[in-house]
This record gives C-alpha cells, structure tokens and sequence, in this order.
C-alpha cells in the first residue's frame, strides 16, 4: 500500500531550518527564567548568564540530547492496556483541553463551566471509539480558580479509562497532580513503566522558558512522565511573520525543551509539539483554523520526525462561535493536514473559539470526522488479487453485489460507518425523522452516549484517596469543602 | 513652510516611520515651530488617518502598531522642548499596565498598551507577571489615574482581586481607577471583585479608559 504523507518541506529545507534553530540556541540563547535549568544547563557547558537569565547552548549539547531522547513511547489506559503509541506516522485523536467556557446545549451559546459538565464531558469521551485519549477539557467554574487545572484531572480520573493529556498552569500543582497520576497507577514507579498521562509544557514566544513552564518540563522529566512541549509562535506577533520564520523560532525553542528535559534525565519521554498560530491582523487574535497554522504545524511536524522524535499537533480547532459550518470545514481541514502529516497525536476535537470553549455536539461531530480522517488514511488496500477480475469475470454483468459474500466479507472494512449525527437519508426519510440539523443529531447523540456511560472499576479507596489530594490543595487557597460528585457512580 | 512640514509629520506616521518622524521633530525644533502645534497639526493627524485606515479595514495591526511607535519617538522628541518652554502635551490620561503575578500572557495587554498610547494615554507598561505592590507602587509614582490588569489565566484572574482589595485597603479609590481584561474575564467577574471596567478588547479599553477619566467620545 502506497504511504500517505504530507511533506510540505524538502529536505534541504528541513536541514536548513534545524541548524537555523541549533544556531539560535547558541545566540542570541534561549532565556531561562528557572534557576534549576540555567545550573543543569551550565554543568551541562553552555554559556550561562544567571542575571540576565539566557542560556547559550552549543551544538554539541544540543545533539547530544536528541541523541538521548526515545523515538517512541506508549501510553496506557487505567486498565493497563497500551492505548496511545507515539510512534512513525501512527495518528491518535484527543479533545481540546483547558477551554474556559462549554457550548450550552440548550441555549447554544458559551457559558462558564461547573463539575457536572466536566463529568459529563470525560463520559462522552469514554463513549466515543474515534477518539483516542481523554484530556483536562475545561476548568470548571464552581472550584477556586487556584485549583482550576489540578481539580479537572480529579474528575477525569475518576471517569475515565483512556489515557489524558493534561497540564499543570501552576508550579505548585503539578505535584498534586502527579500525586493522584501515582496513586491510580499503583506508584511513581508504575506509573514510569506505564504512563497514563502527558503533561503539556508551553515556552513562551520567542525563545523564553517561563518558571512555571520550565519546572513542569524538569518534573516531568524527574519522574518520567512524558511531558509534550507546545511551542506556539504566533506569526507576526511574537515570532517571524514568515511561516518558515515560524518553524525555525518552533524548532529552536523545542530544541530547547528536549535539551533542559534530557538533562534533567536522559531517556525521559518527551514529544515535539506545538500550537502554532498566525496572528490574525485585523482581530489580533490567534486563530487556529487559520490555512496557515495548518501550514506551520504539519512543517513542524515533519522537522520533529526529521529528528526522530514523537510528534502531536493542535489542529482539530475552529475558531467559529458557534456549531456551524465555519466550526466544520476548519475543524476538517485541520485534522486531515495533521493526519496526513503523520503527528501522533491531533488535539484540538470538540475545541472552538480560539482554543477557548468545548462543545458537546462539537465533539461528537468531530469525531464523525476523526472516523474519516482515520479510514482516508489507512488509505486503498488490496484484498484480493487480481483485485475484481476473478470476482467481477464470474458475476459478469449482472451487478448484484449486495448478495455477494464478497460484499459482505468486505465492506465493514472498506467502509466506515458513520453515526446518524452524519445524514445520508433521502430527503423523505430526513424529514421523517423530524428534519433535524446536524447540532440536533450531535445533541441527541451526545445524550444518549452519556446516559448510557458505565462506571469504571475504581475503588471507593482510591476515589477516597484522590478526593483528599484535591482536597488538601483547595483548602489551601480558602476552600474547605469541594463540590458533590452524583451519587452511585 | 511649516505646513509642508506638518504634512511630511504626518505621513512619517502612516508609514510607521519612527527615524523619519524623530528627524521631523527635530527639524520643527530648529525652525523654531512650537512643539505643541507640530504634534496637533502634524503627528497626530497621521495617528488619526491610520486610526481611521484600521477602522474601515484598509490597514491592518502592523500599520497602527507602527504608527503609534513612530508617534511615541516623535513625541519623546519634542518632550524636553516642551519642558523648557514650560507648556505641557495634554494627555488623556497616565495608566499603569501590567499582566498580573503568575501570568506571562502579554500579546492582549501589548496591544492595549498601544491603542491607549496612540489615543493619547501616557502608558506605564511593567510587562508580564507583576505582584500587586510593583503595580500599586508604580500607580503612586507616576500619579496613575487607572490601572490596568491583564490575566489570561482562570488560576491567575484572583490576582485582580488582590490589587482591587489592596487598592480599597490604602483607599487609593475612587482616586485610581481599575480596569480588567483577558480571555477569562467575564462580566460577572468584573461585577464579583468590583473592578471599574472591564473589556474584551483593545478598541473597547480605550473607550473605557476615556470614559473613567471623563473624556468619553461624543
Ligand atoms: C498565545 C497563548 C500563550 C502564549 C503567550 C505568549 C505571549 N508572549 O504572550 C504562551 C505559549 C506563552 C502561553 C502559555 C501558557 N498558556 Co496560553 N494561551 C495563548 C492563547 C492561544 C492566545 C492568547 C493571546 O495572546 N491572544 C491574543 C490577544 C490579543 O488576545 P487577549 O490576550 O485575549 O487580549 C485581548 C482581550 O482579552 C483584551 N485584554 C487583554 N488584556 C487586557 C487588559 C485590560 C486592562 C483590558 C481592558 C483588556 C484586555 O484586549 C486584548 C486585545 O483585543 C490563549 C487562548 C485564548 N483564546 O486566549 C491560551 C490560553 C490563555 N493559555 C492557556 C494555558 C493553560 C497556558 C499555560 C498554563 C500552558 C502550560 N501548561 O504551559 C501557559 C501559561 C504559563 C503562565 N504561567 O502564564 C489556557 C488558559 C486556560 C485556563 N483555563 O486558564 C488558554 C485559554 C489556552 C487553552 N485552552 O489551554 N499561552
């Protein structure tokens, strides 16, 4: 079978784009405002300046740390199964995460979050087989906002099987965080051999890594747990206007990131990732459905597998406000272009807004579209051969292929089948069936799959336990009691 | 002759041309040319045509950003001229502007830094990740009369509050206003920490920051 790829840069122009972004770790460096990395780094021998925090890093090091990180990892469900594997052109499928607002499905119009929406949200992710792995979709609105990011992985693993990406947005989270990760996997150590999460990481465009950001990229690394560095250049606000510009400044500050990250422990999991944007020049905003990010990310792609590392994309987004057809063809386009790219992991489905806001029926819909993506990519295979001369020199013109058990051997194979929130009924039969729109179809889908979501094996023990993590970090920031969960569960 | 002059001042600005705009400037000193008139007839006009270009849709962020950088040369410029012949440029108003603690989201808070400068604030923009006291000490040095606070996270937001209970603490308000923005910000909370504007966007905040210092358009 012929490989599908998307390679928008030749080789020339990979090679010329790494060593543009190799020179620039040397100069002008990378700012470092976290003092354990400028140490680790000037151990390492790059040239450090600790007052003005920029850390100015050789090739050598630099090569030495791709040389370092694994080409490949798995991620694992709470079952233990291998669920997500980062590996060559294998493509996997996970919603947006840390949306501020939800689509609500009655009004159709965003509004801010509470815990049931994100309980209701991780089971519809459970439900949907399109979509590979779960993530801290959104921050509900009735826990402090302090703990707004710990608080959502709670709930999520209480819910879920998939595998999560996730993040810490505090330096003082991330522990808790990985304490809940440790306590399901059974251990650090568990959960070192069997990751069941990913923590994304952002540098700050152009060329800084924050405090905050950096100390998520030690400690993940400290305990092996895959970090996915998120390298946004926003082209022409805060990185080069030009889109190659955009990859060199995306590669320099991921170099960066997998170098800090090997030093902390060499062999530690990390991904080559990203969400890159243009800036849009008459909103001023950073839009994600953009043609062009498009263009940034599958380039960015094709540098990381360049370099053999893992790779993800942000690109199943629209930046449309509502469910409509803007929400569509962005969301489509996004998602066949980082399929094609071959990232291993597309975040982005079920996400609106600029990256702020999640939908329900979005998700469902996108998963439709996931379902495509995923049967175009396989790609046309060969099932017999020859491939319909024996079969159609014996049916000869009679063309009742319906009855053939060719047919019937083959076509769940060849087919992908949609849910009924994809309409290919005639007109008559559309109308029948209450002349619903597409948003209706997702809703009553979205309802049916939650309702029938079933709990998964965690004991009362570990939920007890989980449930106290949350609770000591909330009581730290003035909260004495967290939200009830629904009952039964 | 000098109109001549105000005319190239003016075009240095539409071109976002900060080198041409200083020697501009410098020329008006030499001839003599009252500083006060040189920004009124010449740079300000430019600022007004980008601003007008940009609302109609004929220039995009680039030009206006530009144009308000050449505008801040021009002007640094012409200030110790004003000085010393003891008039001042009226400004709309001083605002001291800052992401807060915590936060290093700055591209919302850059460019509402710039649309106030280009519409005449004087702007004191820390940057990115500022505690409370920077915020509130920089308010009291320079006599701000609003502080304006960018977060873009929903963990940050909080920091708002603090500066807005700090400020009421040392009752520094009514006497500086606060105005809050950035992707998480709602009405609500704005209603919550009583803050005195809020908006979700750059052309929004200026209307605001005219508004609290009684200088809102007709
Ligand atoms: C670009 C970006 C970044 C860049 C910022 C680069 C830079 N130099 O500024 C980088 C990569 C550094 C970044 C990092 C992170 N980010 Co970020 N980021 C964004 C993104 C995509 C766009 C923000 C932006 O610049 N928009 C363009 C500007 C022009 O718009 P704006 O900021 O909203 O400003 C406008 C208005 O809000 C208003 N306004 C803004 N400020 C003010 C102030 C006043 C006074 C007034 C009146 C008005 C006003 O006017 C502005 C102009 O129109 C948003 C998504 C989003 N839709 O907001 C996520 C987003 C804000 N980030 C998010 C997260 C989680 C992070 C990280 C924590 C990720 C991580 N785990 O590492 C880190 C934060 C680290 C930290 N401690 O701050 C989340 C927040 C989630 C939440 N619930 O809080 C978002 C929503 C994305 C997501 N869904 O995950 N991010």
């Amino acid at each position: 079978m012929p490989r599908l790829k998307l390679e928008l840069l030749d080789n020339d122009l990979v090679n010329q784009i790494i060593s543009e972004g190799i020179a620039l770790l040397e100069s002008p460096g990378i700012r470092v405002h976290n003092r354990e990395a400028l140490e680790l780094l000037a151990n390492a021998g790059a040239k450090v300046d600790f007052q003005a925090q920029i850390a100015c890093i050789p090739e050598s090091i630099t090569r030495q740390a791709l040389k370092t990180a694994p080409h490949e990892f798995t991620l694992f469900d709470l079952k233990g199964d291998p669920a997500v594997h980062y590996f060559g052109d294998k493509i996997h499928f996970d919603p947006g995460s840390g949306g501020l607002t939800i689509i609500d499905s009655q009004t159709e119009r965003p509004r801010l979050p509470v815990t049931s929406d994100l309980i209701k949200f991780v089971k519809l992710v459970e439900a949907l087989p399109q979509v590979d792995a779960q993530s801290t979709a959104f921050i509900c609105s009735d826990v402090v906002p302090e703990i707004g990011d710990l608080y959502r992985l709670y709930l999520a693993l209480i819910y879920m099987n998939k595998p999560i990406i996730t993040g810490a947005f505090r330096k003082d989270t991330w522990l808790p965080m990985k304490e809940m990760l440790s306590a399901v996997a059974g251990g650090d150590q568990a959960l070192a051999s069997k990751p069941t999460a990913v923590f994304d990481v952002c540098p700050s465009p152009p060329l800084l890594w924050s405090e905050t950001t950096c100390q998520n990229l030690i400690d993940c690394a400290r305990f092996s747990i895959p970090a996915q560095l998120i390298s946004m250049p926003l082209a022409g606000a805060t990185a080069p206007v030009t889109l190659a510009g955009a990859v060199v400044q995306h590669t320099a500050e991921c170099l960066s990131g997998v170098v800090i990250h090997q030093l902390t422990k060499e062999g530690a999991p990390i991904v080559w990732g990203g969400s890159p944007a243009i800036f849009d020049m008459r909103e001023g905003s950073t839009p994600m459905g953009a043609v062009e990010t498009w263009m940034i990310s599958s380039a960015y792609v094709q540098v990381g597998k360049a370099l053999g590392l893992p790779t993800h994309a942000y690109t199943g987004m629209s930046d449309g406000k509502i469910i409509d057809a803007q929400c569509g063809l962005e969301s489509m386009g996004g998602n066949f272009v980082a399929a094609l790219s071959g990232a291993n992991i597309i975040s982005g489905c079920g996400m609106l807004d600029l990256e702020s806001c999640l939908s329900y029926e979005k998700l469902v819909i996108d998963a439709e579209m996931i379902g495509m993506v995923k049967r175009f990519v396989t790609g046309i295979e060969v099932r017999d051969n020859p491939i319909a001369l024996s079969l159609m020199q014996k049916s000869g013109h009679k063309g009742n292929f319906l009855s053939l058990p060719h047919t019937r051997k083959w076509y769940r194979e060849e087919q992908y089948l949609p849910s009924e929130v994809i309409d290919r009924a005639s007109f008559e039969g559309w109308k029948s069936r209450g002349e619903k729109s597409t948003f209706e179809r997702a809703r009553e889908r979205a309802e049916k799959l939650i309702a029938a979501y079933q709990p998964t094996k965690i004991t009362g023990e570990l939920r007890q336990e989980l449930r106290a993590i949350t609770l000591r970090a909330a009581e730290t920031f003035g909260m004495q009691s967290l939200p009830p969960l629904p009952k039964g569960e | 002759m000098a109109n001549e002059l105000f005319q190239k001042m003016a075009q240095s600005i539409i071109d976002g041309d900060s080198e041409v705009a200083v020697e501009l400037a410098e020329q008006a000193i030499a001839q003599g040319i009252d500083p006060l008139e040189a920004i009124s007839n010449g740079f300000v006009t430019g600022v007004n045509k980008v601003g007008e270009a940009f609302s109609v849709g004929d220039v995009f962020l680039p030009e206006l950003v530009m144009a308000g950088d050449a505008m801040k040369s021009a002007l640094a410029t012409l200030e110790p001229e004003l000085k010393k012949l003891g008039s001042a440029r009226e400004i709309l108003g001083r605002v001291v502007l800052a992401t807060v603690e915590g936060d290093i989201h700055e591209i919302g808070k850059t460019l509402v830094g710039s649309m106030l400068g280009a519409s005449g604030f004087e702007v004191y923009d820390l940057g990115v990740d500022q505690p409370a006291e920077k915020i509130i000490g920089k308010a009291l040095e320079v006599n701000a009369d609003i502080i304006g606070m960018s977060a873009l996270l929903t963990t940050t937001m909080v920091r708002q509050r603090e500066v807005i209970e700090e400020l009421d603490k040392e009752g520094l308000r009514p006497r500086i206003k606060v105005m809050i923005g950035g992707a998480p910000i709602t009405r609500d909370w704005f209603e919550k920490i009583k803050a005195d504007g809020y908006s979700e966007d750059a052309v929004g905040a200026v209307k605001i920051a005219k508004g609290m210092v009684g200088k809102a358009d007709q």
